[in-house]
């Protein structure tokens, strides 16, 4: 270091190094908390349809309910301050459900409403989930153009 | 040409060394919680600080931390000739409106989690230069400025990995002064260089900052000719559990060995068993409040005679993140001595 300029081999060395002693994830741990997290999130999800199911709806109907009812509810603990906690615990599987989904959306528009409805909350609600948006929307037309082309 | 106060490269000792007469501290709930929580001034119980947003919480944070700063030395606002404050907002904000209410001259500077160490070498090297006789300065961090500056909303849920760090929530403010009469006093300062060891992982800030801090010290030691026992005890600002080990490896490497009288107040700031804490504290309020609580308290109470306070900073942006760019680190040299 003495010249004041690093040389690669310092550099790629001090790499390595840190790799070694970087703390690892605890994988079993995380992976039992998104396991168990993310199959009650379905367990209850799946309870919600058979009500519905039983209450008279019919399959679709029942679907797009329960998609609802569960925005609702990871809007609704992300309001209270608690979704971002069950997310610290059990990662993925809190995220990757469609209550993280809303979470995601729901604390970008908390976070910027005080910069008002035009520059916070209208533009930034997406900023976390925008790129989800743009990419489900590429390929949600590239599958619908495969479809054509197999039913061609 | 050398000037009569450069000593070796980087190192400035000051002919008549500018005193620290007084200084305070605030500190968020998860600070105050901390092993360290009693040495603070006033420790928060809530983020808000009775304001709308965590913008206005920080700056206020900022501004009673400088009042409180004053009024402990038995000074005046008058009395005070210039502030010099940073943080880490976005056009460092949280200075500016604070200096806003204070009516203070500013000067207004940004080393990243550094910046109270880059404060006090100005106004040491003004204080000393004869340009002012006193002047405080100051830095803040909040944790939830931070977060929704440099990572994702609030309410986000996201699992941190072990390496990062949690922002503090604290400011910390010194009065220095050229006529002070004992207490303790700045006798050098090492400007750190950037250095960057092509660490790109924004969540292991403390790998990034670590070559920083130890080629400041190292700077330091041998433009002052001192070796690392010197002083009882050498600090580093926020390198965190991970930096920390780096920085005690780099040492060695260069033939320091940094024996029990080396410590990090990004370690020492949080307890280990506090949630969401991981590798330990950063920000600009970490080094701040750490230097304007517990440790300028301990040189008073003669438990430190000799103190090295390096304070490192990453000097990163998300954009420069985004952009692929490494973290280039900072540290700054402060020798406090009593």
């Amino acid at each position: 270091m003495d010249d004041g300029k690093l040389k690669a081999p310092e550099i790629a060395d001090y790499k390595t190094q840190v790799e070694q002693i970087k703390p690892q994830p605890k994988l079993l741990k995380n992976c039992v908390w998104a396991f168990a997290t993310g199959g009650f999130i379905c367990l209850l999800a799946q309870i919600i349809f058979n009500y519905l199911l039983a209450s008279g709806l019919d399959k679709i109907q029942a679907g797009n309910s329960v998609s609802i009812i569960m925005i609702f509810l990871g809007a609704l603990l992300t309001g209270l301050g608690v979704y971002d906690k069950i997310v610290e615990k059990a990662g993925a599987g809190a995220i990757v459900p469609i209550t993280g989904f809303a979470n995601a959306i729901v604390a970008s528009a908390m976070e910027f409403k005080h910069e008002g409805y035009i520059f916070g909350v209208g533009s930034k609600i997406f900023s976390v989930v925008g790129p989800t948006l743009l990419f489900g929307f590429v390929f949600s037309v590239l599958i619908g153009l495969i479809k054509v082309f197999i039913n061609a | 040409m050398p000037t009569s106060k450069k000593k070796g490269t980087q190192t400035v000792v000051f002919a008549r060394p500018p005193g620290i007469s007084s200084w305070a501290s605030i500190v968020g709930p998860k600070e105050g919680a901390g092993p360290w929580g009693s040495y603070f001034d006033w420790r928060l119980n809530d983020y808000l600080f009775g304001e709308e947003t965590w913008e206005k919480a920080e700056s206020k944070l900022l501004r009673e931390t400088v009042k409180l700063a004053i009024s402990k030395g038995n000074y005046q606002e008058s009395d005070m000739e210039l502030l010099i404050a940073g943080d880490l907002l976005n056009q460092t904000i949280a200075s500016n409106f604070a200096a806003r209410d204070l009516a203070l001259p500013l000067l207004g500077i940004f080393g990243a989690c550094s910046t109270i160490a880059e404060g006090l070498i100005i106004g040491a090297m003004l204080i000393d230069g004869d340009c002012i006789q006193r002047l405080v300065a100051a830095a803040s961090s909040h944790h939830y400025t931070a977060e929704r500056q440099f990572r994702l909303p609030t309410e986000q849920g996201t699992q941190k990995p072990p390496t990062a760090q949690w922002t503090a929530t604290a400011a910390g403010a010194a009065v220095l002064d050229g006529l002070a009469a004992a207490g303790p006093r700045i006798t050098a300062v090492t400007i750190g260089r950037v250095v960057d060891m092509g660490i790109t992982d924004a969540a292991d800030m403390g790998s990034a900052m670590a070559p920083a801090a130890v080629d400041s010290i190292k700077r330091h030691l041998r433009d002052m000719g001192r070796p690392l026992s010197y002083y009882d005890l050498v600090v580093t600002g926020d390198l965190g559990r991970i930096g920390k080990t780096m920085a005690e490896k780099l040492l060695s490497h260069e033939g320091i060995e940094p024996y029990s009288n080396y410590k990090d107040c990004g370690v020492s700031l949080f307890g280990l068993k506090q949630s969401g804490v991981n590798a330990g504290a950063s920000g600009c309020g970490c080094s701040a409040s750490m230097l304007c609580g517990p440790l300028l308290k301990k040189i008073t109470d003669g438990d430190i005679h000799k103190l090295l306070f390096v304070a490192t900073g990453a000097l990163m942006s998300p954009l420069s993140s985004w952009q692929g760019e490494s973290i280039p680190g900072i540290a700054h040299a402060v020798a406090i001595e009593y």
